[in-house]
């Protein structure tokens, strides 16, 4: 078993499916009432967030915190990139404290990885964001999102089609989702100006467009990115309105999706930017299950890596194996 | 001095590139005599036909020194020149404070001799401070003791194309060359890597080959229309390639150099995300790598040069994006080529002896330096053993840093000595201090 979640590399597509399928018995015990299972008592988790997101952080403390591990926040925010503590001191302060995992989110691609590979630290680390590169838990609850939407997918993604919009080049989101949606069998279509997609791109073994109109009416899904409005100021697009025009969600878009297709974005949102209120508060968008589903995947991720099951293992059932505790 | 050096030596069966086996009698660090079963001297050493070429040049070397001994001095990086077979290297001018009037070139030219175990050539910087904005003296760094001949901003592009032309004009009146790093700055901002296929699954700012192949570019034209002689240093690109070799043709006075690692290593081992493969210009993809080795060999590309750049452990032992810029190449660098060219039958060991030692020794200016195995030459020598290899072992370099990304790769050829105006400077793994010869 890997001990590590750095990227979605890192899983086979039965352990992906394995983890959808853990987050799913976990969502049943929940329903149950069963708010915390002891499975991570004693283990001590910290969330070492070098970047402000207190949403993905507080996801990962209660996924923490409902497997009854102990939970350390650490906000170190000016890394070795600003001068401040270096990534390797500061890791070796928390192996001296005794973590068992680490989650990480930091402003450096592949910070995650050195974490995990340069020796400094022997806990299990979880990427939760690294500069532009990956965020794979994020992915996972994504594909569990749109599994909960799509009952006939349960088992394979094989013709689900998924398009991604908006900032390719800058986002995290989009490799993590690319590479698990491609994994699990889906069609892939990236929508954004040729400016904020990666050169090298075409290796990515997905489809392109720049006509948001004509791809709409075909998806399943559309997963909106948020557009940091900075870009601008980089050339990247002329106006925030020429950009909402061209690969914004509005009402007129939303209603050219087919009748069982959903919204999904990652958040926070930029209404009005890359969605409009109406497309974001509509009865498609699952923007709210998506942060519902994130703990259960965070869970399910903490419990494989930390519960001494292989990642995708479902052989024990969760239920089974754990004590009913109510 | 040393009595080596006033009495004679010979070196016994010494194998010329030619497959000719010779002893060579040294004398006041001048070859005097070239036959067989020659004797009659003190001091004589056997190079058990052993591979004797002229000692190495580098045209681009980071000492460090003065401002980052921490990672390396003069006196260490000289160590590790000999080390690698080079009996010349060439200080690169950003240094703190920066080599750009005649006092720091004195200083780094004097501490090259102190060291005395091979030549250490400052080059100046162009602009004052490498800011891209002033020249810097460079007349009075031409005409200090260190003689400058050869100019460049390396770290920095000089990207002002008025600066640069007017750089290339005004070191015409000493015969000077200014050897350019080819980086457009406005098409670099915070790139990290090759900008391609693995920067995009990385996620990782790509530094893209048109930033390199633009300034190659307008410098071609700028050098041809003022009629002065440019220098590309370490080309990466394939476009690059092209473009040098297209202005030869032209009859344009540019020449090119390209490192080691970029004959050798890919931008996929950035995978992994380890700092040791973080070098400006950055490792590019096979397809360069393979124009790389063609021009090299057709001698588009004039000269191996190494970009040693020595850098302290903490400097890589953290995340990419916080890493320095830069890698080890002194020790490497003769079996990296070996591997690269001559394993694969793209050199031979004339031509290797021709990029490494004869044409930089040309294109710098450094007389002493490149000379033919004759009589009359000075014996700066590099002899290597051309049937063994060797496991690189980043522990046991000579230099004070550890940034190699050849640790344990195995490499071929072994320069088993160096010789330094005659003096056995280095032997069998260790650096002969002059003092104790």
């Amino acid at each position: 078993m890997d001990r590590h979640l750095l990227s979605i590399n890192d899983l086979t597509r039965a352990e992906a499916f394995g983890i959808l399928n853990t987050a799913h018995e976990l969502s049943i015990i929940s329903d149950g009432n069963l708010k915390k299972l002891p499975t991570l008592r004693g283990r001590t988790v910290v969330n070492l967030f070098f970047e402000d997101s207190t949403r993905t952080r507080i996801s990962f403390e209660s996924a923490a915190k409902r497997l009854s591990a102990d939970v350390i926040n650490f906000s170190a925010k000016g890394s070795s990139v600003s001068k401040g503590e270096s990534l390797k001191d500061t890791a070796q302060t928390l192996q001296a404290m005794g973590a068992d995992a680490v989650i990480i989110r930091h402003g450096a691609s592949g910070a995650a990885q050195r974490l995990a590979d340069s020796g400094w630290i022997q806990a299990s680390v979880i990427n939760a964001g690294d500069g532009t590169h990956e965020h794979p838990t994020q992915a996972l609850l994504d594909a569990y999102t749109i599994r909960n939407s799509f009952p006939e997918y349960t088992d394979s993604f094989d013709g689900l089609k998924v398009a991604i919009v908006g900032d390719i080049l800058h986002s995290r989101v989009a490799r993590s989702n690319v590479l698990l949606l491609k994994k699990l069998g889906a069609q892939v279509t990236l929508l954004a100006p040729p400016t904020l997609l990666p050169v090298g791109v075409d290796s990515w073994g997905v489809e392109r467009s720049y006509d948001f109109d004509q791809v709409i009416q075909s998806v399943d899904v559309v997963m909106m990115l948020r557009v940091q409005s900075e870009r601008m100021l980089d050339s990247f697009f002329p106006s925030e309105r020429e950009y909402s025009r061209s690969f914004g969600l509005d009402g007129r878009r939303l209603n050219l999706l087919k009748p069982r297709s959903i919204v999904m974005h990652p958040g926070p949102m930029n209404r009005g930017l890359e969605i409009s209120a109406e497309s974001a508060d509509s009865h498609k968008s699952v923007v709210l299950a998506q942060v519902a589903n994130g703990v259960l995947i965070r869970m399910a991720v903490l419990y494989q890596l930390l519960g001494g099951q292989t990642l995708g293992g479902t052989s024990n059932s969760l239920i089974s194996s754990q004590p009913v505790n109510k | 001095m040393s009595k080596n050096n006033e009495g004679s030596m010979i070196l016994k069966s010494a194998r010329l590139v030619d497959g000719a086996v010779v002893d060579l009698r040294i004398e006041n660090g001048v070859i005097a005599e070239i036959g067989n079963q020659l004797d009659g001297a003190k001091n004589s050493i056997d190079l058990a036909k052993n591979l004797l070429i002229p000692g190495l040049v580098d045209l681009h070397t980071h000492l460090r020194e003065p401002g980052r001994e921490d990672s390396e001095t003069v006196a260490s990086a000289s160590a590790a020149a000999v080390s690698g077979g080079y009996t010349a290297v060439s200080a690169m001018a950003n240094t703190f404070p920066v080599a750009d009037t005649a006092g720091v070139v004195e200083q780094v030219f004097r501490l090259g001799q102190e060291a005395g175990l091979c030549d250490v050539f400052p080059i100046g910087a162009v602009t004052q401070g490498l800011n891209g904005t002033a020249l810097a003296e460079l007349g009075a760094m031409a005409n200090s003791m260190a003689r400058v001949r050869m100019f460049s901003d390396d770290g920095k592009c000089v990207s002002d194309p008025l600066l640069m032309r007017r750089a290339l004009e005004y070191v015409k009146s000493f015969n000077g060359i200014i050897a350019q790093h080819a980086q457009e700055p406005r098409l670099t901002v915070n790139a990290q890597m090759n900008e391609g296929i693995v920067s995009a699954s990385l996620g990782l700012t790509g530094w893209p080959a048109v930033a390199e192949e633009a300034i190659i570019a307008r410098d071609i034209l700028l050098a041809d229309h003022v009629g002065s002689r440019l220098h590309i240093c370490h080309l990466t690109t394939a476009g690059g390639v092209e473009l040098v070799r297209t202005a030869k043709a032209r009859g344009i006075k540019v020449t090119a150099e390209v490192t080691p690692h970029h004959l050798l290593l890919t931008d996929d081992l950035v995978s992994g995300y380890d700092p040791v493969y973080k070098v400006n210009p950055p490792l590019r993809t096979q397809q360069d790598v393979e124009a790389l080795r063609l021009g090299l060999a057709d001698g588009t590309i004039d000269i191996v040069a190494t970009d040693h750049a020595p850098h302290p452990t903490e400097d890589k032992d953290c995340e990419w994006q916080a890493a320095a810029f830069g890698m080890l190449g002194l020790e490497t660098a003769l079996s990296v080529v070996v591997t690269a060219m001559i394993d694969t039958k793209m050199m031979d060991w004339a031509k290797l002896v021709e990029r490494m030692s004869i044409s930089p020794a040309r294109i710098a200016g450094y007389p002493a330096q490149g000379q033919k195995i004759s009589v009359g030459s000075v014996a700066n020598f590099a002899v290597i053993d051309t049937s063994a290899s060797w496991q690189v072992d980043r522990n046991r370099l000579a230099s004070k840093s550890r940034n190699t990304p050849f640790h344990e790769m195995k490499l071929s050829s072994v320069v088993k000595q160096t010789f330094f105006n005659g003096l056995q400077v280095f032997s069998n793994g260790e650096v002969l201090k002059r003092g104790n010869l």
